[in-house]
């Protein structure tokens, strides 16, 4: 049998949601930076969101079970610093998808455009850090409702 | 002294501080004044200690000794740590925290853009990553001691007593040996006595907007990145950063 096609890897990679914000996957988040095949073994290059982030881990073994799960066996996971993760690389169907859910999408004005829940633009800050390392706490001054906002780094 | 020598003392440097500040800044969690607060505070010592494996991880490479970042971290002695004095003096109050992360962070936005264009890779993409933390790490920290220092007068005596505790461990920051020039030569890092100027602008622009006297004593301790001499600070820091591996040495999940 030959070797899967990358588009196909990418479809399956597309499925994986991430661990914190399970409403977007992995390439939504745009942290799946290359797959390719070196020989037989297929190779899928990961970038870390922040360098901290406890998910990292757990990420890698998701990304593992699935394609295990769709039958690769011989795979080789990769940590690429560099160029550093951006949210620019947050897709427009995965920003799209944190809104609905409730989570404010990366702007690069650096705050939230509008209330996730009301979409009222009448917002203050409440932290730059919020219930994970890439997102901050804002509040709706119009709904009352606080969220969080997706740090724009 | 050999490229590769200078390398790692560097690498040491960069993972202790961040390490030794990290876990300083952990202490704080569950104890902070407000939620949020306690939240962002452990949120800046996740990213603190993310950039410790990096960097700790880079010197077990260099080394090539067979260890691993967690070996450094939790097997070594007092003598053996290359950070900052600055990096483990105590938490003192809520204040002094944040003023020692301000002038921690405002070195690090200040040297990290310039090794991100490091001639060695390695320490590129390091740096660029961490850079993206660091940035974002001094805006809240500069704007808590501008919010602290031009707040009550309460708040406005306890920022002026933190900045006055912690001036005098400034200095250790632009501290140079033969490693740096080394480092400087080969392009690798550029020597910490070029980022005087930018640093201390950026301090004293803030400091400013806070209200408070920059001190006029330009006196220094040294001796954190050189191991020569730590304060008696950090011996009580690892006992408790340590105290699994040497309880149960090889412990692990």
């Amino acid at each position: 049998m030959g070797n899967v096609a990358t588009s196909q890897v990418w479809e399956w990679l597309d499925q994986v949601p991430d661990p914190e914000i399970p409403v977007i996957s992995l390439v939504d988040l745009g942290i799946i930076r290359d797959v390719g095949w070196q020989e037989d073994t297929l190779v899928v290059t990961v970038t870390p969101t922040y360098s901290g982030c406890p998910a990292t881990s757990i990420i890698n073994m998701d990304i593992e079970a699935a394609l295990r799960g769709h039958g690769i066996d011989k795979l080789e996971l990769k940590r690429q610093l560099s160029p550093a993760w951006t949210t620019d690389w947050l897709s427009e169907k995965g920003a799209q998808k944190l809104e609905v859910y409730g989570i404010a999408p990366p702007q690069a004005a650096g705050g939230p455009s509008r209330c996730p829940h009301c979409g009222d633009n009448d917002l203050e800050k409440i932290s730059q850090f919020g219930s994970t390392p890439c997102k901050a706490h804002w509040r709706c001054k119009s709904c009352l409702e606080p969220f969080d906002y997706f740090k724009c780094i | 002294m050999e490229l590769n020598d200078a390398l790692e003392r560097f690498l040491l440097r960069m993972g202790d501080n961040t390490l030794i500040l990290g876990h300083r800044v952990s202490e704080w969690c569950g104890h902070a004044p407000v939620l949020e607060e306690d939240i962002a505070l452990a949120n800046t010592a996740l990213d603190m200690i993310g950039q410790t494996q990096l960097w700790l991880g880079l010197a077990c490479e260099v080394q090539d000794k067979g260890k691993s970042a967690d070996d450094l971290a939790f097997l070594r002695d007092a003598w053996d740590f290359r950070n900052l004095l600055l990096c483990e003096l105590p938490n003192g109050d809520f204040g002094r925290t944040m003023m020692r992360q301000f002038l921690f962070d405002a070195w690090q936005s200040v040297y990290l853009p310039r090794l991100s264009k490091s001639s060695n890779e390695r320490v590129a993409a390091i740096a660029e990553k961490a850079n993206k933390e660091a940035t974002y790490h001094v805006e809240r920290s500069g704007e808590t001691v501008v919010g602290l220092g031009d707040g009550t007068e309460e708040s406005h005596k306890r920022m002026q007593q933190a900045l006055d505790y912690l001036w005098p461990y400034v200095g250790e920051i632009f501290d140079t040996d033969q490693a740096d020039d080394v480092l400087a030569e080969a392009g690798v890092a550029v020597h910490p006595s070029t980022l005087k100027d930018e640093y201390f602008e950026l301090i004293n622009r803030v400091l400013v907007d806070a209200t408070l006297t920059v001190p006029e004593d330009t006196f220094a301790h040294h001796g954190g990145r050189t191991g020569a001499r730590h304060t008696e600070h950090l011996g009580h820091l690892l006992t408790q950063m340590q105290w699994l591996q040497r309880v149960y040495p090889g412990a692990s999940w």
